[in-house]
Parts: C-alpha cells; sequence; structure tokens
C-alpha cells in the first residue's frame, strides 16, 4: 500500500500551466527521485503536497485517506516534512531551540530538558555530530542541512521532501546525505527528492519520476533504467526528426576564442575546469549538458559578469577585461543573460532598459538626450515587434516581452558575438520561433552565436556544432548534422566520446577546440 | 485562514501613487484617538495644526525656516537611498558640516561675505562628505551593511561635538557650552524683512532642483536609478555600480552637511548640542514619503514642517501635549513603510 499518492493535481499560475494532471506513487521505505529541468515544475509539485500551493485540480491521499492541506501546519501533522534549498533556521539559536521552536506544546521549556529530547531524536535516526547546544550559525552547511531534517524527523514526518538537497553541499557532505537518507529509509521512511543529477538518482533512488513541461513524461524503477535514458526523457526527444534550419557554411576566422576557463566557488568546488572552445563567423556553437554541469559559470564569465580564476577570452583575436561588462559591451559581445529579470531593471522604462548599455551614444558631456533615447526605443519595438511603449515600465511586459527588449538590445549594435543563454525559457512558440530566426539572422550576417540551451531539440535545430558539458568540463564534441539525442543524452549523462562513432572525434577532448571544422 | 490569500504582486500603479495620501490618511486616525485621549476635539486639533498656521504670516515664513534644514536633508537622503544605499547618517554628516561651519566661521572675520560664506558652505559640504565616505568604502569594498555603520557613526559624531563644546570650543565669554560666534560676515543675511528666513533656505532650494536636474536629466542620474533599483541588472548593462553609489553616498553626505552649516550660519550663529532636533531622521521619512523624488521630497519637507509648526499653536490653544508633533511623524514613517510593504502583496480570495 503507498504511503503517499497524489492524483491528477494541476496547478496553473496565470498563463503558465505549472503541473499538468501529475501522478505520483511513494511507496513505503523507498526513495523516490523527481527528476528534471528547471521550471519541469517540481518544486511547485513538493510545495503542493507541503500545502504551501493549492491545486488547481486534483487530489492527495495518505495511507489511501483523502487530505487536503490548507497550510504546512496540516501537511506537517499528517507526516509530510520539507526541507527546501534555503534552510528556514535561526542563525543565532541553538540546534535545539531550532528543532523545538514552534512545536513544543508548552510555551516555557527547560533549556535543558529540551537538548535532551533534541538528544534522543538524534540519537534515534542516528545522526551523531549535532550537538544540540551548538548555536547554528557556527554549522557548516552540511550540519544545518542535517539539523533541517532532524526538525522534520522530530515532528513524527513519514514522507521527507528535499529540494535538490546537494545543490548547497561539498561531495563530501553529499556523501554523507546519502548514507543518512538510505538510514533513514532503513527506519521505514520514505523521502522524495528533487533534483536535476543524474548520477544522484542513480545512485540512491529506488523509483524515478521525471517531469518536463509540468508533465510526468516517464517513471522509471531505478534498477531497470540508466542515465542515457533519463536524460533522453528529461530533455525530450521529439519523436518527428528535427527540421534544422542551420546550414553550415561558417567561415574559419573565429568571433570567440575562450581559452582554458577556470573557476572555483568559495567552497573550493571546481565549477569550470578548463573550458576551452571557438567560434566561428558565421557559425553557431550550442552548448548542451544537464543543468549545474558549469553553463551557467561558463555564460556567467561570457557576459563579464564573472571573472574566472584562470583563462582568457578573445573576440575577433582581442583579449577582453575579464569580469567586466562594460569591456564586453564595448567590444559588441550581445549578450542574452540566463535569467531575464537580471537582463532589465524591471522599474525603468522600456526606452532607458533599451538604452543603458550604449549610454555613450545617448549622452554628451553627462547630459542624457532623452528624445534620442525615446526614438532609439520607437525603432527597436518596431523592428523587433515588442508589445510595449517606450515609457512602460518593463516590470508590466510578458516574459516574451522583457526577452525580446533584451534581445534588442543585444542584437540592435551588430553584434560580433552573441552569447545567449536559455534564449527561450519559458517563451511560447510564436516567441520562440521569433528568437530562432532572429539568431539565424545573426548567423547569416556573420556573427558568431553561441547557443546554452537545456532544450535539445533547439539545440540540433540551430547549432552547427554542439559541444556537451559535464562537471564543468567539455565533455563532448559533435558536428550537428551528425549529432543524436542518443549520442549527446550519453554524454550529457557522463559518458565519455565515443571516438569511433563521430566524426569529430579526431579532436583532443582535452584541449583545444581548434578553429577549423571537420568537414 | 478566512477564505484569502497573500499572494505577492505589486499593485497597480494608481494604488502605487496613491500611497502617500494613504499613509497621511491612516496616520490622522491613529492620531485622532491620541488627540481624544489627550482630551481635545480631533477636528479642532487638525485644524489648529495644518490650516492655522497656513492663515498667519510669520507662521507661513516659521514653516519655510524650519524647512530649510528638512529640505537639505530630505534631499541628501534621498539621493542615497534613489541609489539603493541607505544612508541613515544623515544627523551626523549634518553635525559633521556644522562643526566644519562653526570652525571656518570663526576664522573668517577679515573676509567679505562673498568670500566668508562659499568658504563655509564647501567647508561644510566637504565635511559632511568625509564622514560619509568610511561607510561607504566598507560598504562598496567589504559589503558591511551601510545602515549599522551611517547610524553609529551619527552617535560618534554627536559625542565628538560634545567633548569639542565642553572642552577647547566652550564659549569664553559665556562658558556656556556652544562654540564663540561666527564673523558677522559669515552669517547668512536674510531673504526678507522681518522673518528669519535666511539664504540657508535657498541652498536648500538649489539642492532641491540640482536633485530633480541629476535625475531625470543626466547620465549618472540615470545609472544611480538603475543601481538602486536592480544592482545586478545595472551592472549587466554596464553601469559601474560601485562607483555610482560611491558618489551618491559622497553627494548625500555633502548635502547633509550643507544643513549644518545652514543651521549654524543661519539660525544658531554658532555651535550648540542641540543644533538638530533629530531633521537626519526626519529626513529618512521625508525620503521615504517622497518616493526619492524631487517633488515627492518637496512636498514632503513642506508637511511635516507645517506638523512641526502647527503642533505648536495647537498645543497652545487646546492644551495638548507638543510631543504629539514627533508622535504624527514617527506614525506617519511606520505607516508609510507599511503600506509600502502591503503594497507588495495583494489580497486574493483562496480556494474553499
Amino acid at each position: 500500500m503507498p504511503v503517499l499518492e497524489m492524483q491528477g493535481i494541476t496547478k496553473r499560475f496565470g498563463p503558465l500551466l505549472a503541473n499538468d494532471q501529475i501522478d505520483l506513487t511513494v511507496e513505503p521505505n523507498e526513495i523516490h527521485a523527481l527528476l528534471g529541468e528547471n521550471g519541469a515544475g517540481k518544486t511547485t509539485l513538493m510545495k503542493i503536497l507541503y500545502g504551501l500551493y493549492q491545486p488547481d485540480a486534483g487530489s492527495i491521499l495518505i495511507d489511501n485517506r483523502p487530505v487536503r492541506f490548507r497550510s504546512p501546519a496540516s501537511a506537517i501533522a499528517h507526516g509530510i516534512g520539507y526541507v527546501s534549498q534555503h534552510f528556514s533556521l535561526v542563525p543565532t539559536l541553538t540546534v535545539a531551540e531550532n528543532i523545538v521552536l514552534g512545536y513544543e506544546g508548552r510555551s516555557l521549556l527547560q533549556r535543558r530538558e529540551m537538548e535532551q529530547i533534541v538528544h534522543e531524536t538524534a540519537q534515534r535516526f542516528g545522526f551523531n555530530n549535532i550537538p544540540p547546544d551548538a548555536l547554528v550559525r557556527d554549522l557548516s552547511v552540511g550540519q544545518q542541512q542535517r539539523v533541517e531534517i532532524l526538525k522534520a524527523l522530530y515532528r513524527d514526518c513519514r514522507v521527507l521532501i528535499l529540494d535538490e538537497p546537494t545543490a548547497v553541499l561539498t561531495p563530501q557532505d553529499a556523501a554523507n546525505l546519502f548514507e543518512t537518507l538510505l538510514d533513514l529509509r532503513a527506519r521505514h521512511l520514505s523521502v522524495i527528492m528533487i533534483t536535476h543529477k543524474l548520477e544522484e538518482v542513480m545512485a540512491i533512488s529506488q523509483q524515478v519520476t521525471v517531469l518536463r513541461h509540468g508533465r510526468v513524461v516517464g517513471r522509471r524503477r531505478t534498477s531497470e533504467t540508466n542515465p542515457t535514458d533519463l536524460a533522453n526523457l528529461m530533455v525530450g526527444r521529439s519523436t518527428a526528426a528535427v527540421t534544422r534550419k542551420a546550414n553550415h557554411q561558417a567561415s574559419t576566422a573565429s568571433a570567440l576564442n575562450v581559452r582554458d576557463l577556470w573557476l572555483q566557488d568559495r567552497r573550493g568546488v571546481a565549477l569550470l575546469r578548463g573550458v576551452s572552445l571557438t567560434v566561428n563567423q558565421g557559425e553557431i556553437v550550442g552548448v548542451a549538458g544537464v543543468a549545474g554541469n558549469g553553463q551557467s559559470e561558463l555564460v556567467g564569465v561570457l557576459s563579464g559578469m564573472i571573472a574566472p580564476d584562470r583563462g582568457t577570452v578573445e573576440v575577433r583575436g582581442n583579449a577582453l577585461k575579464l569580469g567586466d561588462p562594460r569591456a564586453f559591451n564595448r567590444a559588441r559581445v550581445g549578450r542574452i543573460p540566463e535569467d531575464r529579470l537580471k537582463g532589465v531593471v524591471s522599474d525603468l522604462t522600456v526606452a532607458q532598459n533599451l538604452a543603458l548599455e550604449q549610454m555613450e551614444d545617448f549622452s554628451r558631456a553627462g547630459h542624457v538626450d532623452y528624445k534620442r533615447i525615446e526614438q532609439h526605443a520607437e525603432r527597436l519595438i518596431r523592428e523587433f515587434q515588442i508589445k510595449a511603449r517606450p515609457g512602460d515600465r518593463a516590470r508590466t511586459l510578458s516574459g516574451g516581452n522583457i526577452q525580446k527588449i533584451i534581445l534588442a538590445r543585444a542584437l540592435a549594435r551588430d553584434p560580433v558575438v552573441v552569447i545567449a543563454a536559455q534564449p527561450t525559457r519559458g517563451l511560447d512558440i510564436g516567441a520562440t520561433e521569433y528568437v530562432h530566426q532572429k539568431l539565424l539572422e545573426q548567423k547569416e550576417r556573420g556573427a558568431g552565436v553561441l547557443l546554452v540551451s537545456e532544450d535539445l531539440d533547439e539545440l540540433l535545430m540551430l547549432s552547427d556544432r554542439i559541444v556537451v558539458m559535464f562537471k564543468g568540463e567539455i565533455t563532448g564534441r559533435l558536428d550537428a548534422t551528425t549529432a543524436t539525442p542518443e549520442t549527446i543524452g550519453l554524454l550529457m549523462a557522463g559518458g565519455q566520446q565515443d571516438r569511433q562513432a563521430n566524426a569529430i572525434s579526431a579532436q583532443p577532448l582535452s584541449g583545444r577546440d581548434h578553429a577549423g571544422l571537420p568537414t | 485562514m478566512l477564505g484569502f490569500r497573500l499572494e505577492r504582486s505589486p499593485a497597480p500603479l494608481w494604488v502605487r501613487s496613491l500611497i502617500p495620501l494613504i499613509a497621511v490618511a491612516i496616520t490622522f486616525l491613529i492620531v485622532s484617538v491620541l488627540i481624544l485621549i489627550a482630551g481635545a476635539h480631533p477636528g479642532e486639533a487638525f485644524y489648529e495644526l495644518l490650516i492655522n498656521p497656513l492663515t498667519r504670516p510669520t507662521a507661513r515664513a516659521e514653516i519655510l525656516v524650519k524647512a530649510t534644514p528638512l529640505l537639505l536633508t530630505g534631499v541628501a537622503v534621498a539621493f542615497a537611498f534613489a541609489g539603493g544605499y541607505y544612508n541613515i547618517g544623515a544627523e551626523g554628516q549634518l553635525y559633521a558640516g556644522a562643526v566644519a561651519a562653526a570652525w571656518a566661521g570663526t576664522q573668517l572675520h577679515e573676509q567679505p561675505a562673498l568670500v566668508a560664506i562659499p568658504v563655509m558652505l564647501v567647508c561644510g559640504f566637504a565635511a559632511g562628505m568625509l564622514w560619509a565616505l568610511p561607510p561607504a568604502i566598507l560598504r562598496i569594498r567589504l559589503g558591511v551593511d551601510e545602515v549599522v555603520t551611517t547610524l553609529l557613526l551619527n552617535s560618534v559624531m554627536l559625542f565628538f561635538v560634545s567633548a569639542l563644546l565642553n572642552g577647547p570650543w566652550r564659549d569664553p565669554i559665556s562658558n556656556w557650552p556652544q562654540s564663540p560666534t561666527i564673523a558677522a560676515s559669515a552669517q547668512f543675511p536674510q531673504l526678507f524683512a522681518r522673518t528669519r528666513i535666511h539664504l540657508g533656505f535657498l541652498v536648500a532650494v538649489l539642492a532641491l532642483l540640482a536633485f530633480w536636474w541629476i535625475f531625470t536629466r543626466t547620465r549618472f542620474g540615470l545609472e544611480l536609478r538603475a543601481a538602486g533599483l536592480g544592482r545586478e541588472a545595472a551592472r549587466f548593462m554596464g553601469v559601474r555600480v560601485g562607483r555610482v553609489v560611491l558618489i551618491a553616498a559622497l553627494i548625500s553626505g555633502g548635502i547633509a552637511g550643507l544643513a549644518g552649516v545652514s543651521e549654524v550660519a543661519g539660525t544658531h550663529y554658532h555651535l550648540i548640542d542641540a543644533l538638530s532636533p533629530g531633521y537626519g531622521y526626519t529626513a529618512i521619512i521625508i525620503a521615504t514619503l517622497g518616493a526619492t523624488t524631487a517633488p515627492g521630497v518637496l512636498m514632503a519637507t513642506l508637511f511635516l514642517a507645517l506638523v512641526d509648526i502647527g503642533i505648536l499653536s495647537a498645543s497652545r490653544q487646546l492644551n495638548i501635549p507638543v510631543y504629539l508633533g514627533d508622535i504624527i511623524q514617527a506614525c506617519l514613517l511606520l505607516v508609510a513603510l507599511a503600506t509600502l510593504l502591503l503594497n507588495r502583496y495583494s489580497l486574493r480570495r483562496s480556494q474553499p
């Protein structure tokens, strides 16, 4: 008998269908992976289960009895625990205080007594290295996560939801967490783990549900699947053959030359490990990979937002100052950021957002020519069919129109290089087609386009070449005309490039991407 | 949950533009209760508070006298707030400017007013800037929260002033804790006969105009607004956020310093401990109510100055405590902040 069933869950946010008729069944003693790309609807589904959102349709059953959660409190009362990516702990209180806070029936509790209760709970579940009297702020991130888990256990949870639990952890902490989860499973708990990391799914889950665009696209027993299969489900493989819009006629002159980028985060985890690639003029190079394998950081470096620890970026042979968006601006690198709300100031007007990147052209002696800014905006609005007036605040626009503002700004000055990160994420079909068309126009003009996308169909359709990133490295370089979703999926899942199977295999995996292209 | 849920979504623009008025209305409701408790009729009290001062020429002039330091500190704070830099230190920066003015003013006995006054203004501006510099650098280089540092530096400056006045600067003639009187040529001239409106008011109006011009006409103003409204996006578009915010923080400190100069040279002619009854803090109310725009700051300043003057007559006529004026201002800030916050949410009927 399943401990938890969600049936036909549907949730809409305005025009966006975040969850569409989702069914999810969790058995006792099961670690259930909920797999999907960003925006697939995983977190929404779990927030519904935890009573944070109300579903528009569908029902939840616990032990075969229908329940309705109006708030997290009622979800907790039914044994649901939720550990979000952002911990809800008070840093200046002790572990024991954090765990008991808001749950102990009595208003006054002796510190000793409280610590004793927490200690017992910790012992019962085998949490040894969490001193109840330590202040939370003195704990490592991994320990804080354990406190969160312990908090849920203290409230007698039977189904523990973890939202991307390893995103904040070092590999060592992640390994410890997995041990803990397996141990909890042995103690008759069920765990739902939201993730987009395939190796985690393979390592500890028994059952996988894959979401894509708010729908369940696959259910697998972990023992009966493999990473390639999961990667294909996750990014979606269209049944119809992809019609390539691209025809390959790039020159051999390079537009963008990236050499040996290295980047570490604060915890010392390597995010980029020697990434090198070349984009020629008149060429679109696609970057594929499961989210979190270094693509965001690569885009950050190539937009001037992040200074890497090591490496160089050249545009038409000129090295750029890294970590300085202005340098990229001046070198005419058109940039489409991953998160479009980080590309516009939403409380400024459309015209101002279109102009801020090139204030040199719109001001004289520090004095802004607002009339020319407005004319400029009117021209771009017409050219890019943006549904807005120059004076509208950006926040009043739809996602598609905000994306068009960014596109217009990036492409208006005849860019030498275009860095397009997830340019069609969340857009409807019409807007998506429009973005594709504009990127192809840039290629025709002779710009070098780097297209980073989680949508494999998009990459196959537009790119001339595709590189695959895995754990901060480029692990595969493919010619898009011969690449198949299967080979890309394999590489995305951490497989090595099969040198026999691909024409591009002559290129060394570890080294530079030479300007020459295979014929 | 009675069938309603709070959801995060901004209210429509027309609601947002009404916020200051809504805040004022709610404040009046709260204050009415206090007036009733104080034993007066709210209608009469509001008449004395808000209407009566406008009918008498002397009171009208006093409103502008009061508005002078408020306008300067208000502009100063609005300048920083607009760039997303929360300068809570206008009070300390005001005193820094006042110290500079009290010092310069006593060194300028030989100079004509045309030299003495500009020199004093420049000294005051520089002193305010200097006092605003350390928190700005700490914030931009190390990410230290400027709310804490600027606030704490206020106390440092106040104790420094106290030390000066009880030590080296104690008036040798009266032996009171006040600095020697500044040179006659350094004292601000009256703008209108038989009023206390002085040159400082003109300085304040010019500061307001400069603020308006910078914000609506210059590249720096646009970049500062961008930095204040969306730091990351502004950086993405090539705004040098750190530099822009640093300049705004320094200008903010400088203008607050001018308020100190204006109080010393225009009203008291020497430095005293109680030079400012918290103009630097009232300025936070002004900048917030005025939504960091020049017309908004002007309106908020005039309103608060009116309350400051009106409460005196209301207190005389109706025997209600003068502190009610402070309560009105404090209420107004809290209500304005609350409405600003609530404005980010809207009430929706939830599914039964």
